[in-house]
């Protein structure tokens, strides 16, 4: 170790446009104005939703406030941070996660919760990032010499945590991780005979799986696939859902004048159904305005992956990008009712700090993606 | 610096992921398309229909709480039942300032300071959507009063609602148990097993006790009311109605009368008495003293009676008769005889006691209970003195491991399966065990004081009870249980017959003997005489003493110099008649010393009401008497 050498540093003297430039250095103004518009949304929503509940929409802008100063920073992190953290928080999260298999809360029925002591924690929340970005890691380092085997070891990577989640269980979340995990193999150059070979094994093996599952555990699929199986349940919600989006009609019913919203027909509707709300007010006008932001920002997205300069880049970018599609759809189908109901919330509208924080960690790192790519070896 | 070669391999696979980057961006769209087919579908195309079903969603689905089963005793008397009656319940959530709204009430109906120190507990337990009762069994007067003044109080209404009641409150607190309103923690418990929805009227489950082992039969289906609202969302008319099925009513194995007799024979004293039928393990009798009011929990108990039951010495809130563990003393001996005798031990061996016993190469003194022995001891004897220094020898001779396998098989040591839940499994030692649990060699020393039930070993009342029936019955084993018959609301009954669980093949001549000194027990000369005197029918038992405190080598157990709570505890197995055994016990007396003189009267007064329908006089005069001997 030499010697302490302490620097003057000059500090130069700053005026606001300096500060400016600074504060957007490193943010991607298009993708900015698309997450601000959904985020507006999701505020003028909520007030609807939650019947003029101002709590709600306040605490839903600190949750967009506290995710966005996260998002600044990750944004202002030079990529070599994100390549070398990858490893320790995979191995943190899957280290949270087998604690919670072991001694977790149990609420609502599922095993999520870890009690820290001061708070408790979802850990798989926090796999929603590192699933993708160990896998991208583990690509960037064999890059050289891919085979086989590399495919198969990243899939250990992305099946281990995605079987933990989805024992807990969390169908919902073990869906988007195991989605975000199979895009990087696909953005990895999966060849196409083992993923029609994988597709065809799953199918095989299907009745086997049926026959070890638990008869509470099949009763709970086959309610997925028919919701009037549990009319005060689950199904109920599914009904409650495609009545709110089809009688929004062409123009909607008009801000705060949904009746299925106001008469408390509607489940959850700040959270995972938030899309009826917006869809039975604002009508079919709206969903398409809805979509055109929705595919703004995947578009952006893609755009930035195109660009990126490393196979790491390409590959976490690709990976968010299609995540974040993944969440739109699965939400925007479960409400309308053509798929089953998962616990998917609305990316960037439906009320939760959680989400809005992973998400917006996310596109941290894609703009971080976009706008460091100059600093970084090819 | 990268080669050419590597670098066009480079280009190449850029250009392959541009490819796979437009697939999923078509992939995207394709997807985001069938969702845009989908909005066109419901809101264009099926505009009108979800309008229609949109505007006739006034219909909202309404609960209807079914009743809960009751539970009767086995001769039909009532031991929970239901009465309805008016509660005023406060929504909280559409109350503004809930503190100002009771004051405003209380000026209209009574609401005492437990009600309101109760409805906070309640607030702080609940869930945000429940409505909460601030009073219970209003009288009709003050319902009118409220009815008149009702639209003062957004938010409150009166309830018509169905309420529990235990009519023989403390006497089957344990056995009963009681039933609460439903808090986080049963609703995450409901939901896991997949049940929530038909508790989606329901304010109440049950907590302990049979109201909590059987609670999937007593809470019936949930029915349902499609009912119309209109815009403001208030029920106008009732549409279809699924109605709600009952829950079963329990018909118990217990004797309610028996009951209380067993519950009154111990007068101040704590402790636990477990009645059973040998011949098919029905339970008759299953007291655990002290009790506690299960009628004071059904609403939220308020915190001073609450801090009361949770602080008194006596842990009235303790199931002694499931969960309470004691040193079995000398009640083990009968079973160590067997043991004896099943490995071979000969009835006619004979020792002389010397009052103590001595381990080969050691001087550390045995010592039996009676100074300077009791002379020569057989096997017969030494049941019915109840000789520890015989059962010293005895343990060292048969080995620690020989004495778990052969007890094991009474049920000592494991959960005996009773259909409550909440049992524990007691402690039978090995010495497997000990390696296990405290890393330590099985001692030999360790297998003398287990010979007479004071090392390691512990069994609940119900175990011993169970044992006890085991052996009355000639090594025939029946699971002990509570439950005779469950009722359907329709009519039919499921009764099950009750099958033996284990068949201990027991020598007929080995039995014949153990049971023959229990007999003797009771006789005089036996260390319960004092109980067995001018019985009618013969009994057979056998008393014990379990040690709270350890004596010091040379020291003397002396009651008067211990507090009452580090006094010994009594033991008394027993079961009648001893040649034909319709009842089998187990009682404990905590604290009360010898078993002959405190836990074996209450036996007989229990068997006196059984075998004879005799009710025992009034509390305070004592019958029995006679010369009591130490244990």
């Amino acid at each position: 170790m030499g010697e302490v050498r302490w620097k003057m540093i000059e500090l130069p003297a700053i005026n606001k446009k300096e500060l400016q430039r600074r504060f957007m250095a490193h943010m991607d103004p298009v993708l900015l104005l698309a997450l601000g518009l959904l985020m507006l949304v999701s505020l003028v929503l909520l007030y609807s939703a939650s019947d003029g509940n101002w709590l709600r929409v306040f605490g839903q802008f600190m949750n967009i406030f506290v995710a966005f100063a996260a998002m600044w920073l990750v944004a202002n992190m030079p990529l070599h941070y994100l390549l070398r953290s990858a490893v320790p928080i995979y191995v943190l999260g899957m280290v949270l996660l087998v604690c919670v298999a072991l001694f977790g809360e149990i609420s609502h029925g599922a095993r999520r919760w870890l009690n820290i002591g001061v708070a408790t924690i979802q850990p798989s929340e926090l796999m929603k990032i590192a699933v993708p970005l160990m896998m991208a890691w583990y690509f960037e380092k064999h890059e050289a010499t891919l085979t086989l085997r590399n495919y198969f070891v990243a899939t250990l990577l992305l099946i281990m945590p995605v079987a933990l989640i989805a024992r807990q269980p969390d169908l919902g979340t073990s869906v988007l991780i195991g989605a975000s995990g199979f895009y990087v193999l696909f953005l990895a150059g999966l060849s196409w005979r083992i993923m029609l070979g994988l597709a065809l094994s799953g199918l095989a093996s299907a009745p086997f799986l049926w026959s070890m599952l638990h008869d509470y555990q099949r009763h709970r699929i086959l309610m997925l696939l028919d919701p009037s199986q549990d009319a005060l349940g689950k199904g109920y919600h599914t009904i409650q859902g495609m009545i709110a989006v089809g009688s929004g009609g062409f123009l909607g019913k008009g801000y705060l004048n949904g009746t299925q919203t106001h008469l408390d027909f509607l489940p959850e509707r700040t959270t995972d159904f938030i899309f009826a709300v917006y869809s039975e007010e604002f009508g079919f006008l709206g969903n398409l305005i809805l979509l055109a932001l929705y595919i703004f920002v995947i578009g952006r997205g893609f755009v930035i992956t195109a660009n990126a300069s490393t196979y790491f880049t390409r590959l976490m970018a690709g990976s968010i990008t299609l995540t974040f599609f993944t969440y739109a759809f699965v939400n925007m189908g479960m409400v309308s009712g053509i798929l089953p109901v998962v616990g998917v919330p609305l990316p960037l509208v439906s009320y939760g700090g959680t989400s809005m924080l992973t998400l917006l960690l996310g596109f941290g790192m894609l703009m971080s993606i976009h706008t460091h790519k100059q600093l970084v070896k090819t | 610096m990268k080669r050419p070669a590597e670098l066009k391999n480079h280009q190449r696979e850029i250009y392959y992921f541009r490819l796979r980057l437009m697939l999923s961006l078509s992939f995207v769209l394709v997807m985001l398309l069938i969702l845009l087919l989908r909005f066109v579908y419901l809101q264009l195309f099926k505009h009108d229909y979800f309008q229609t079903m949109a505007e006739s969603n006034r219909i909202a689905v309404v609960p209807i709480v079914p009743n809960r089963g009751l539970i009767l005793d086995r001769n039909g008397v009532v031991l929970a039942r239901n009465y309805s009656g008016y509660t005023l319940e406060i929504a909280s959530r559409k109350v503004a300032d809930v503190e100002a709204t009771i004051n405003e009430l209380a000026t209209i109906v009574d609401i005492q300071p437990k009600d309101r120190k109760r409805f906070k507990k309640l607030l702080a337990e609940s869930r945000n959507f429940d409505t909460l009762p601030i009073r219970n069994r209003l009288s009709d007067e003050e319902v009118a009063r409220f009815a008149a003044q009702s639209y003062r109080f957004p938010g409150v209404e009166i309830k018509a609602r169905l309420f529990r009641e235990y009519p023989f409150g403390e006497g089957t607190s344990h056995l009963i148990g009681y039933i609460g309103r439903i808090n986080e923690k049963d609703v995450d418990e409901l939901e896991e097993h997949d049940i929530a929805s038909n508790y989606l009227g329901s304010d109440y489950i049950g907590k302990t006790g049979l109201e909590q082992s059987y609670e999937k039969e007593l809470h019936g289906t949930t029915g349902f009311e499609q009912v119309e609202v209109d815009a403001s969302g208030r029920a106008v008319r009732a549409l279809t109605r699924t109605a709600p099925k009952s829950g079963n009513t329990l018909v118990l194995t217990l004797d309610a009368k028996l009951q209380q007799i067993a519950e009154d024979a111990f007068g101040n004293y704590r402790g636990a008495l477990v009645a059973i039928d040998p011949n098919n393990g029905e339970i008759l009798a299953f007291v655990s003293k002290p009790g506690y009011d299960p009628n004071l929990f059904i609403d939220g108990i308020d915190s001073d009676n609450w801090d009361a039951l949770n602080n008194s010495p006596d842990v009235p809130l303790n199931n002694r008769a499931l969960r309470g563990q004691y040193p079995m003393g000398s009640t083990i001996k009968p079973f160590m005889a067997l043991a004896g005798l099943f490995y071979k031990r000969s009835p006619s061996y004979t020792i002389s006691d010397p009052g103590y016993y001595l381990l080969p190469g050691n001087r550390h003194q045995y010592r039996d209970w009676k100074a300077g022995g009791h002379g020569r001891v057989d096997m017969f004897k030494s049941i019915v003195v109840s000789c520890d220094t015989y059962y010293y020898g005895l343990a060292t001779e048969l080995g620690i491991d020989r004495m778990h396998s052969y007890l094991s098989q009474f049920g000592f040591g494991k959960k005996t399966g009773v259909d409550m839940e909440g049992e524990v499994s007691g402690l039978l030692p090995s010495s497997e065990w000990k390696m296990k649990r405290h890393n330590q060699m099985w001692y030999p020393g360790d297998t003398v004081s287990a010979g007479i039930g004071q090392g390691y070993d512990l069994a609940t009342p119900l175990q011993l009870a169970s044992a006890t029936a085991t052996l009355a019955n000639d090594g025939i084993a029946y699971k002990p249980h509570f439950v005779k018959e469950i009722q359907r609301p329709g009519g039919n009954a499921i009764a099950p017959l009750p099958q033996p669980t284990a068949d201990l093949h027991i020598d007929p001549q080995s039995i014949e003997l153990v049971k023959s000194a229990m007999v003797a027990v009771l006789k005089p000369g036996g260390t319960a005489a004092g109980a067995g005197a001018g019985a009618p029918y013969l009994i057979a038992g056998k008393t014990g003493t379990a040690q709270v405190v350890g004596i010091k080598q040379g020291e003397k157990y002396d009651a008067n110099k211990l507090s009452e709570y580090n006094r010994d505890h009594a033991w008394f197995i027993a079961f009648a008649p001893a040649d034909k055994p319709r009842i089998a016990m187990a009682v404990l007396v905590e604290n009360g010393g010898h078993g002959g003189s405190t836990a074996a009267p209450i036996a007989r007064k229990v068997m006196d009401y059984y075998l004879l329908g005799k009710v025992p006089k009034p509390m305070g005069t004592v019958d029995g008497g006679g010369e009591v001997e130490n244990d």
